[in-house]
């Protein structure tokens, strides 16, 4: 018999809302949730692939227990008892003679983070991380130091806006669905797109203005943005009168970064800057500047995301149709969110954290993410205390931690790694224990409480029962408590049971999700008022251009700029990105997305790759201070002679998984693992690599 | 030519192949066959501004087709209701000939079954009143499906709406 079950993808992070036909218990079909606007049945190549994950041979189908030296592929299938008996006995080794403190749990945010936080509080760790600081922790302190809100707490209102700018924000290729589609409306009303990267991407092709910016001087076009913008008062006057602290400050700040400045600087002409900031000022209040969804390219990441955002402040394009609003949660309408685990009365915990967030040492980025890529230096320095044990979830220290060679020396002074995991990713294969989890239409997960313009929450339902042995992440992490007799802050037996109780008091119920898979608060879109109505969360109540959050921890709001170092004769500035066919680190097995992308190219200029006597298709050698390795080359005048490219996420080690194996070329084997110290992200922009031919 | 058209708007197009996996997910197959693909040229630079064209090319189910002509099994068929052509696996001996027939390269290899196989609009989908897998799924809804008559006039009304001097 058929049924349709709405659902949430998770072809990627963005999590778009879905309907899957089943029958017999078979996925048949997959498509965008029609009843969401901007969905009407759309998916991306990710999502879509979702059905030839569900049937892959070579995920992980039952726990698997190490029997040879890690990372040589030797395993044993465990019962789950087995397994589980395996992780906890070593836990409480652990646990009794470190602390709960030497545990670390690292995962991608999902639906059920507050399980796992739960989960280290409840053994007495402040350890938990997510993906996400080593994505864009610079972004979201950023938006604190501004807004007194993190990036994920804004969104931009894209159907609406007259130009939007985008800096390296290569959406057409990263594609969230519903942003797509709505940028697309507005580009077939009129709108402008302005596109800013040193390399030619597919959102470059769709651009009404392209600049192949020199790397790395993004800031420095921005200054000369504002300084424009200033001198010839484009801004927006009332909304800065009203709302803007600091204002006199970065006008004197700006006033010696002209275009002129920027020109040398960036390589973008002056009279360019200044045609770019008249029609801004003219399109206001109704632009975007994207903030991006990564943030993480170079040491000043911070100011370079600031300056992004004052960008929006000056257009005033703050809570503007066709600008950047602030995502509405369901208190605006007078609802409960669902509730959290971690909202339960948990254990106390003491210890500093491991990557010293929220300390002296390391004051602003989110204690609520953490700072991921610091757990190498963590481990191997014994740096604030010795940590023993890891759980990777769905995270891959190996692949998304800068330096691979490094992070690998970390983890072998480690008693105990563990893996949930669905692939055999690079983590997996170099773990002790893999516990597999069921993939996202074989399981139900925690509520999604989607804050926006209607605040409304969606729920993964599950589609299908497991293909494989495997299990939903918040029941492995209830088990693996229940045998350390932590059982009590798991009041759930079923991830029915989970939501459930998360559902209790807000009015909603299970049974709601059914019909559409989503339940909303209100159906009308919520704007404040421009005027008076903007709840700013910063100490003051306005705009900080002058931000009490960096001075008060010892930090300047307005540093001068320095330039950014050109790579030295016969080296290159690595970049990196991705494409529509993967995510991240952990589609590159996929059949279907595999046949669209097998690995990835070093992208190099023209005229650089002539000197070197490299042409397109030769394998390549890419060295740099900290790993090299082979990659064939893509010779190309889409690239700025300065930087080298290549698609994150190849490169794969785990042998397990035949079609990525060995595939192209790891770019975390490259990257130093270097931090902005001030926001919080790495800087995966800031290595030079030598490049020859193999 | 079959009494459906189906319309790419390339303008809207972001080659990300959506419709390609959608298609193989639908008719269940390898690696390999690809029924429909996109074929991307470029990007080049067309003075400042860097262009690509991102081309979707599916089986045109001609009117009078190369591939059934040649078919020496019958296997290759035109649907007589709507003029879909398809190839009706039990009879085809996997000799090829379609594919060296047809001047597009629409009928593919399919190294499980070792038959041909080809886009026939999903007729499956069809006959139950939905569309094919790769306009139903794909991202920017740039591709559009229905009898010649349906497809709105999208060029027109852009470049109407470019034209028109309102504001």
């Amino acid at each position: 018999m058929q049924k349709e079950v709405y659902s949430i993808c998770f072809g990627c992070s963005v999590r778009c809302p879905i309907r899957v036909v089943v029958e017999d218990d078979r996925v048949k079909w997959l498509e965008g949730n029609p009843h969401v606007a901007g969905m009407e049945g759309s998916l991306c190549p990710r999502g879509m692939a979702g059905i030839a994950l569900l049937y892959d041979h070579e995920r992980v189908q039952s726990p698997m227990i190490r029997t040879g030296p890690r990372g040589s592929g030797k395993w044993k299938k465990a019962s789950w008892d087995e397994a589980l008996n395996f992780v906890a006995d070593r836990l409480r080794k652990i646990i009794n003679e470190y602390g709960g403190h030497s545990v670390v749990l690292g995962e991608r945010t999902q639906l059920s983070t507050h399980v796992s936080k739960t989960f280290l509080r409840a053994i007495g760790s402040p350890n938990h991380f997510t993906h996400d600081a080593i994505c864009k922790g610079s972004v979201n302190t950023a938006g604190r130091s501004l807004f007194g809100y993190t990036d994920a707490q804004m969104n931009f209102d894209y159907a609406n806006t007259k130009h939007i700018v985008m800096y390296g924000r290569n959406l057409f290729e990263a594609i969230e669905v519903k942003a797509v589609n709505n940028l697309m409306k507005a580009l077939d009303n009129g709108a402008k797109l302005t596109y800013i990267d040193p390399r030619v991407t597919v959102t470059a092709t769709k651009a009404s203005r392209y600049l192949m910016i020199r790397p790395g001087t993004d800031l420095a076009l921005n200054y000369a943005l504002m300084h424009v913008i200033i001198k010839e008062r484009l801004y927006d006057l009332d909304f800065i009168d009203r709302w803007a602290q600091g204002f006199s400050e970065l006008k004197s700040f700006v006033q010696q970064y002209t275009p002129e400045w920027a020109e040398k600087e960036t390589g973008i002409p002056a009279h360019e800057i200044i045609s770019l900031a008249r029609e801004l000022g003219q399109d206001k209040p109704s632009v975007i500047f994207h903030f991006g969804y990564r943030g993480a390219h170079h040491t000043n990441e911070i100011y370079m995301r600031r300056s992004i955002l004052m960008l929006n402040a000056l257009m005033g394009s703050i809570e503007a149709k066709g600008g950047l609003f602030i995502k509405k949660g369901p208190g605006e309408v007078g609802g409960k969110p669902a509730r959290k685990l971690t909202e339960q009365d948990l254990p106390e915990v003491k210890q500093v954290r491991f990557d010293k967030v929220g300390t002296n040492d390391f004051p602003l980025p989110d204690p609520n993410h953490g700072v991921g890529q610091i757990l190498p230096y963590a481990i191997l320095e014994e740096d604030p205390y010795p940590i023993k044990a890891l759980f990777a979830y769905r995270f891959d220290p190996l692949m998304s931690i800068p330096d691979t060679n490094q992070t690998k020396k970390a983890l072998d002074k480690l008693d105990l790694i563990v893996s949930i995991e669905i692939n055999y990713s690079d983590i997996a294969w170099y773990s002790d224990v893999i516990l597999p989890e069921s993939m996202f239409l074989e399981r139900m997960d925690s509520i999604q409480q989607a804050n926006g313009l209607k605040p409304q929450m969606f729920l993964r339902h599950q589609a299908v029962t497991p293909r494989y042995d495997t299990r939903p992440g918040p029941i492995i992490l209830k088990q693996i408590a229940e045998r350390l007799g932590l059982e009590k802050y798991f009041p759930y037996n079923t991830m029915e049971d989970l939501v459930r109780w998360q559902l209790e008091g807000t009015g909603f119920y299970l049974e709601d999700f059914k019909e559409k898979g989503f339940v909303a608060y209100t159906d009308k879109q919520i704007f404040w008022d421009r005027k008076d109505g903007i709840k700013f969360k910063t100490p003051s109540g306005k705009i900080e251009f002058v931000s009490s959050l960096l001075e008060n921890a010892g930090f300047k709001s307005f540093p001068a700029y320095e330039s950014m170092p050109s790579p030295p004769e016969g080296e290159f500035r690595l970049t990196v990105g991705r494409c529509a066919a993967h995510t991240h680190v952990s589609t590159q097995n996929n059949p279907y997305l595999n046949e669209l992308v097998p690995e990835n190219h070093l992208w190099i200029n023209t005229k650089e790759a002539e000197k070197l006597g490299i042409k397109t298709g030769d394998l390549v050698e890419v060295s740099s201070e900290v790993g090299s390795g082979f990659i064939k080359a893509y010779v190309t005048d889409l690239i700025h002679p300065e930087a080298v490219f290549m698609l994150h996420g190849f490169g794969h080690e785990a042998a397990f998984a035949t079609r990525s194996f060995n595939k192209g070329l790891n770019d975390s084997v490259l990257i130093k693992n270097i931090t902005d110290r001030i926001g919080g992200s790495p800087a995966f922009h800031d290595t030079f690599v030598k490049v020859k031919r193999a | 030519m079959s009494k459906y058209y189906l319309f790419q708007d390339s303008k809207k197009c972001i080659g990300c192949r959506s419709c390609e996996v959608a298609c193989k997910t639908n008719k269940g197959l390898p690696v390999g066959p690809k029924l429909c693909q996109i074929i991307t040229i470029g990007p080049r630079f067309i003075g400042n501004l860097p262009r690509a064209s991102y081309t979707f090319m599916p089986c045109f189910h001609c009117e009078d087709p190369w591939c059934v002509a040649a078919c020496p099994t019958g296997a290759m068929q035109r649907r007589p209701e709507d003029g879909i052509v398809f190839v009706d696996e039990s009879l085809c001996v996997g000799c090829k000939t379609c594919m060296t027939a047809c001047p597009w390269g629409a009928p593919q290899w399919n190294p499980e079954t070792g038959k041909a196989v080809k886009c026939d609009y999903c007729k499956d989908r069809l006959d139950q009143g939905l569309k094919p897998a790769c306009v139903t799924v794909c991202t920017t809804h740039c591709l559009h499906f229905g009898t010649a008559e349906e497809i709105p006039p999208i060029r027109r009304e852009r470049y109407a709406k470019a034209m028109a001097a309102l504001e």
